[in-house]
């Protein structure tokens, strides 16, 4: 069989046309769902959750249940969108969200929504790594507006505070702690070179003591002390080691003290809390550029950043920063202003500049504070 | 020597096929390890080792490696990650040494035997979470041991539980995986002294102290310091239960690494974490060739035998 060139053209543009148009179509439809930067161009929240349902899940990584009442919110997603939600590596940091992206791209199994710290939200910003998106009620957020391109939005705050064992009496200053009643029982929520409640351990200790987020020093001299008179313990407190009473005073994020305040209760006993100083921190919410559900990660989006998502943190001890436009409105529901109140105004935050001080700070004072040897 | 290949490569009825087909048979039975090894041994090392000499922009450079070569504080970790395998290997070695001397020595096949062999199977494995944990609960502050020193024995060290959190205290931590691991590589070395060596030394007039001095530690001594040097590698590089015991980072090097990996405010660098590991790495290489000088001894007489 003879052909002439043009025929062969023709054939070969017909052929690869046919091949190509499928999934040119297809790619068009998922990718009005990868680019919207706001429902209405997803047709409306019910345009999402339609889609959403075809994609039939949500990865998530990095929350555990007990932070911030990531459980329920989990447990409620699941529920009113009829969709599976995959959790990955609970106790992640927010280095380690962005690093399961990077390596699982182009995979289903991608994480498609991230709960990070500020340090690494910053640290991405512009890379292409954030899908921007604004939620309906992005504006009514606070602190949205410093990221103007929505590529992350401040969701949730947390202030630190002193967790501990009720039967230990009650504490009412910072200095009680170094009473030989706390022989060995203090700790922070993991080493401040590496996590957040830490290095924010420290800060609350130093605004504590009259000092300023730009110095640290009295609150490592502080630890020093704490470490001397052998109250200061190096362990780093997980669920199992408060729950049998190893670490029974522990340094952390507000909303994880509220979660085992609840634990605490259902055994029988109690955990107090008490803040010395009012200092937080605000973690971001942010749609993952490749994600592979983008329907559903945009879905989740609405929901935690929106009143329903507001009152689930609400109640788990943190302030979602939808809270001051909720109560404002009256429409902050009663069981979250009791677990947080209404007057609950933003705490002291730490400035990137101010932890990066900090953090070279620590490199040799922290070890020689509280080393091992 | 001679004999011993032959059994090696089967019997000359024992194929269907020609001399070089059961040969080439032979390499493709090794091929899924090759590539085992290829993806999650070789491929990651060499990742490691390229990414050290490489800077943020993916450029040769050298200059994080001199970075943490001048930086105390990495010294600091890097000897107390040697000091710590160094004392678990020796102690380790020793004790599980001598226990499976004892396990030898008994009922061999016998209940007790068994039960240990089981025990020291599951203990080997038996670190991170679980074993800080186990730690925690007895020895810690609020454990049961120490409370109860706090009550009886006040001024004796089980009262005071900061030990548990020095170097010294990690190493007990280690030594209780490090001790069965010991057993179940060192018994079947003494498993294979065969009776009839003892028997052939008492006859012809040998004391039992003659007899371990020219048969029995010539014979062990390979075999025990390939353990240890196993044990070393296997204590160098454990890392969750440090990073459970204790809370800071630049403690040992495994956990400079993870802190290199996964900071939330700002310490994470790839590049570092890369440069560590390549340090880590040449270490454990050192160890691994003296090891395999070890074991051509041992095999020698093994096969020998």
């Amino acid at each position: 069989m003879k052909i002439s060139k043009l025929g062969k053209v023709a054939i070969v543009a017909a052929v690869s046309t046919a091949l190509v148009m499928p999934t040119f179509s297809s790619a068009t439809a998922a990718s009005k769902f990868a680019t919207a930067t706001s429902a209405s161009q997803a047709g409306g929240l019910a345009g999402l959750a339609n889609e959403c349902r075809k994609e039939g899940q949500l990865n998530v990584i990095a929350l555990p249940h007990y932070w911030a009442n990531y459980g329920d919110m989990i447990e409620g997603f699941k529920k009113k969108y009829g969709v599976k939600v995959d959790e990955a590596d609970p106790e992640g940091s927010s280095q380690d969200e962005i690093d399961a992206a990077n390596r699982l791209k182009g995979t289903n199994r991608s994480p498609d929504v991230f709960d990070i710290g500020l340090a690494v939200a910053d640290k991405y910003l512009g890379t292409g790594t954030f899908a921007p998106y604004k939620v309906r009620n992005w504006a009514n957020n606070l602190g949205s507006s410093a990221v103007p391109s929505a590529e992350y939005t401040p969701n949730y705050t947390g202030t630190m505070t002193i967790g501990y064992d009720g039967s230990l009496g009650t504490i009412t200053k910072l200095d009680d702690l170094l009473k030989p009643v706390f022989k060995g029982k203090v700790t922070i929520n993991g080493d401040p070179q590496g996590s957040s409640a830490g290095l924010n351990s420290i800060f609350m200790v130093n605004l504590a003591l009259g000092g300023t987020l730009d110095d640290i020093s009295p609150a490592v001299a502080w630890f020093k002390k704490l470490k001397q008179v052998g109250n200061y313990i190096n362990v780093n407190p997980t669920q199992a080691t408060i729950a049998s009473g190893q670490t029974p005073v522990v340094m952390d994020n507000g909303y994880i003290s509220a979660g085992i305040a609840k634990e605490f209760a259902k055994a029988g006993k109690t955990w107090k809390m008490f803040t010395p100083a009012s200092l937080g921190s605000t973690y971001n919410s942010a749609v993952s550029a490749w994600a592979p559900h983008p329907a559903c990660a945009r879905l989740w989006m609405e929901y935690t950043l929106g009143e329903e998502g507001a009152a689930i943190w609400a109640v788990g001890g943190a302030t979602p920063t939808l809270w001051i436009w909720m109560v404002k409105t009256k429409r902050a529901p009663a069981a979250g202003l009791a677990a947080i109140g209404k007057s609950k105004v933003a705490p002291l935050k730490a400035t990137a500049d101010q932890s990066t001080k900090a953090r070279v700070y620590l490199k040799t004072a922290w070890a020689d504070a509280v080393g091992t040897n | 020597m001679g004999q011993s290949q032959n059994q090696g490569t089967g019997t000359a009825n024992g194929g269907t096929g020609s001399r070089y087909w059961r040969k080439r048979s032979a390499y493709l039975g090794v091929f899924p390890f090759f590539i085992f090894t290829g993806i999650f041994l070789i491929y990651p090392t060499w990742s490691v080792i390229t990414g050290a000499f490489k800077n943020e922009a993916g450029e040769f450079d050298t200059a994080k490696i001199s970075e943490l070569y001048a930086s105390p504080i990495v010294r600091e970790a890097f000897g107390n990650s040697l000091e710590i395998s160094y004392k678990t290997s020796v102690l380790g070695a020793i004790l599980g040494g001598l226990f499976a001397w004892a396990l030898v020595s008994g009922k061999p096949g016998g209940v007790f035997y068994k039960i240990s062999v089981a025990i020291s199977s599951v203990l080997a494995q038996f670190g991170g979470v679980m074993l800080t944990f186990a730690f925690l609960a007895t020895f810690g502050f609020n454990g049961v041991i120490s409370s109860l020193a706090v009550k009886l024995a006040p001024d004796s060290f089980l009262a005071q539980s900061s030990w548990l959190y020095t170097i010294n205290g990690l190493a007990v931590v280690y030594t209780f995986f490090q001790i069965p691991l010991m057993v179940l590589v060192f018994l079947p070395t003494i498993e294979n002294m065969k009776p009839q060596w003892r028997e052939a030394s008492d006859s012809l007039g040998g004391s039992p102290l003659e007899y371990w001095r020219s048969v029995g530690i010539p014979i062990l001594t390979p075999s025990f310091f390939g353990a240890m040097l196993l044990l070393f590698v296997n204590s160098f590089s454990a890392y969750a239960t440090a990073a459970t015991l204790v809370n800071l980072s630049d403690f040992l090097t495994p956990l400079q690494i993870g802190n290199a990996l996964s900071s939330e405010v700002g310490n994470a660098n790839p590049q570092t974490a890369k440069a560590l590991s390549m340090a880590m790495v040449i270490v454990v290489i050192i160890v691994m060739a003296i090891y395999a000088q070890i074991r051509r001894r041992v095999s020698r007489w093994e096969s020998a035998r």
